[in-house]
C-alpha cells in the first residue's frame, strides 16, 4: 500500500470516527461545547454576520472543515487556531449536534 | 395568537424551531419547575446566562434578570463611536428578545443580597428569591486611587469605559475641540476591562484626528511597561497608521488629576495637559458583587470554581464575567463573558437536576477595529485541567491576526458580524 493511499484512508478513519455518545459526550456536554461556537455562528448555528452558518451542514462536511483549518489545509483568519482548541471527540459532538439543527 | 390558543397543529405548522421556542412556554405554564434562578445584570454574561437557563432547562427553571438599563449598550464596538463610523443606536439591543424564553427581565437595581436567606433586595423594595443566584455586575471604578478623581470629575474628565453617556460624551468633547489640539488618555494597569480596548481607542480617536483634525494629536499613558495586547499590530499601526498622531509613553501611571487645570499628573511628577482627557481608572468588581461578600482576591475580584462559576466563598452564588478573577490568560472581555454565562447555565441546569456539573470549556475572540473597517484578532480556547483547577489556553489555539493587511479588511467583516451575532446569542 503506498502512503498516499495509507493517508487517505487514516483521514477517512478519522472522518468517519466514533460518534461522540461513544466516547463519554451526551447530548447535553455536546450542546455545551457547540454553544462556544455560538458567540459567532449563532445560537442554533445561524450566523448573523460574514460567518458562514453551521446549521443543517452535514456532519462530514464540518468534520472535514474543522480537520482542515486545524492542520492549515484551509486558510483562515481565526479558524485555524480554534480548531486546535478542541479534542477530536468535542469535535465530532459539536458536528453532530449542528448537523441536526434545521438550516 | 396567545400560547392557549396553541393546538397539536399549530405546532406542527411552527416547524421545529419555532417549535422548541414554543414547547419552552408550555413547559413554564405547566408547573413542576426545578428551581428560581436571579441574575444580577443584563451584559453579555447575565443575558446570556439567563436565556441559555431556560432554554437548556426546557423552560423548567424560572428565571427572573434584574437590570435597571431599558436597553442593552455594547461595550465592544463603543471605540467606533468615538471614531465616528458608529452611533451608540447602532449599539443599542432591546431586552424584549428575551421573552420568548421566558425570561423575566425586571428594570430594577438589585442593591443588597441575602445569601442566608437566599433573597435579593432591590431598589424599588421588592425582594426575589432565589435557589440559584447569578451576579454578572461588570466593574466599577476604584476612584481613590487617583487623587482628585470622582464619579462627579467623570462628568469632565469622562472614562468612556461603560458604554452609554460617557462615550457620548468624550465623543462631544473630541468634535468640540480645535484642530490643533492635544487628546491625552490614560489607562491603569492589568487586569482591567478589556486588555486590547485602550489601544483600539486610540487607533479610534487618532483615526478621526487624522481625518477631521490632522494637525491634532493623542498622548497615550499606558501605565503598563508595555503594550497589554496585540502589541506587534498595536505597535505596527501606530508606527504606519497614525505615526505624527499617536505618542505612545509606557509606565506612565496616572496619580492625580487636576480637573480645572485639564492635567494629568503621573506617579514621578510630570504634569500632561490636554485639550481633552480619557481617564480610564483602575477596576474592581461592581459594589453589588462587594457588598455580597463575593470578592476574594486583593479587594478586587470574585474568585470562582470554573467547572460551575460558583464563588469560592458564597454557596449557590455564580459570578460571571469581569468581575471574576481571571484563569490564567483569560481576558475581562464581553465574548469571554458570554462564555461564562454558559458554563453557569449548564452547571445549573445540571445541578438542580441532581446531576454532576460538565467540566467547562470556553472560547474568547476579541476584535480591535484599528479605523473605520479594519480590525484585528486575538483569540484562544481554554480547557479545564483537573490536576490544576483552573481553565488554560490551549497550546496552537492562542494568538492574534497575521500581519497580512489585506486580511484585516476581511477581519472587519467578521468582527462586524461577530457583534451582530453574539448580541442575537444573548438577546434575541
Amino acid at each position: 500500500m503506498n502512503n498516499k493511499l495509507t493517508a487517505s484512508i487514516a483521514a477517512l478513519a478519522c472522518v468517519m470516527s466514533t460518534p461522540a455518545a461513544a466516547q463519554g459526550i451526551d447530548a447535553n456536554q455536546a450542546r455545551y461545547i457547540a454553544a462556544n461556537c455560538a458567540n459567532c455562528h449563532g445560537t442554533t448555528g445561524k450566523s448573523s454576520g460574514a460567518m458562514p452558518s453551521l446549521s443543517g451542514q452535514s456532519k462530514v462536511y464540518l468534520l472535514e472543515q474543522m480537520r482542515a483549518f486545524r492542520d492549515g489545509k484551509r486558510t483562515a483568519t481565526i479558524m485555524h487556531q480554534i480548531a486546535k482548541g478542541y479534542t477530536d471527540a468535542q469535535i465530532d459532538a459539536v458536528a453532530e449536534h449542528f448537523s441536526r439543527q434545521p438550516k | 395568537m396567545n400560547r392557549q390558543q396553541f393546538s397539536r397543529r399549530d405546532l406542527l405548522k411552527l416547524g421545529a424551531a419555532g417549535a422548541a421556542v414554543s414547547s419552552l412556554a408550555a413547559c413554564a405554564t405547566m408547573g413542576g419547575s426545578k428551581g428560581k434562578v436571579v441574575v444580577i445584570g443584563g451584559g453579555y454574561g447575565g443575558a446570556t446566562a439567563a436565556k441559555y437557563t431556560r432554554l437548556w432547562s426546557d423552560g423548567g427553571i424560572d428565571v427572573t434578570m434584574v437590570e435597571p438599563e431599558a436597553a442593552f449598550v455594547s461595550c465592544p464596538l463603543s471605540n467606533l463611536v468615538l471614531g465616528g463610523s458608529k452611533t451608540l443606536a447602532d449599539l443599542t439591543v432591546p431586552y424584549t428578545g428575551l421573552a420568548k424564553y421566558g425570561v423575566r427581565v425586571v428594570r430594577d437595581t438589585a442593591t443588597a443580597v441575602d445569601t442566608a436567606k437566599k433573597q435579593v433586595r432591590l431598589a424599588s423594595g421588592a425582594t426575589l428569591d432565589y435557589d440559584r443566584l447569578v451576579v454578572s455586575p461588570g466593574v466599577d471604578f476604584l476612584w481613590d486611587n487617583v487623587r482628585g478623581m470622582s464619579a462627579a470629575a467623570a462628568e469632565q474628565i469622562p472614562h468612556a469605559w461603560k458604554a452609554g453617556p460617557q462615550t457620548v460624551l468624550l465623543r462631544r468633547q473630541l468634535e468640540a475641540m480645535a484642530d490643533g489640539g492635544v487628546v491625552v488618555m490614560s489607562h491603569p494597569l492589568a487586569p482591567y476591562r478589556c486588555p486590547p480596548g485602550p489601544y483600539e481607542r486610540a487607533c479610534q480617536i487618532a483615526f478621526y484626528l487624522k481625518s477631521r483634525k490632522p494637525k491634532s494629536k493623542l498622548i497615550m499613558l499606558d501605565a503598563n511597561p508595555d503594550y497589554v495586547s496585540k502589541k506587534p499590530l498595536f505597535s505596527r499601526v501606530f508606527a504606519e497608521d497614525y505615526k505624527g498622531i499617536v505618542e505612545y509613553r509606557v509606565n506612565s501611571a496616572v496619580s492625580e488629576v487636576d480637573v480645572a487645570g485639564k492635567t494629568l499628573v503621573l506617579e514621578l511628577g510630570d504634569r500632561i495637559k490636554g485639550d481633552v482627557l480619557n481617564l480610564i481608572p483602575p477596576q474592581r468588581a461592581a459594589n453589588i458583587a462587594r457588598d455580597a461578600g463575593l470578592i476574594t482576591a486583593n479587594n478586587r475580584w470574585c474568585e470562582v470554581n470554573w467547572t460551575t462559576m460558583e464563588s469560592i466563598k458564597v454557596p449557590g452564588v455564580h459570578v460571571l464575567g469581569d468581575a471574576t478573577l481571571s484563569a490564567p490568560a483569560m481576558p475581562k472581555s464581553g465574548h469571554m463573558a458570554n462564555q461564562h454565562g454558559k458554563a453557569a447555565a449548564a452547571a445549573i441546569v445540571e445541578l438542580l437536576n441532581g446531576r454532576t456539573p460538565m467540566p467547562p470549556t470556553m472560547a474568547n475572540t476579541c476584535y480591535s477595529f484599528i479605523d473605520d473597517r479594519n480590525a484585528v484578532h486575538v483569540a484562544s480556547v481554554h480547557r479545564w485541567v483537573p490536576e490544576k483547577k483552573t481553565l488554560e489556553g490551549v497550546a496552537g489555539s492562542v494568538g492574534i491576526s497575521s500581519q497580512d493587511r489585506p486580511s484585516w479588511a476581511l477581519e472587519g467583516q467578521y468582527a462586524l458580524g461577530w457583534a451582530q451575532t453574539i448580541w442575537a446569542d444573548m438577546l434575541a
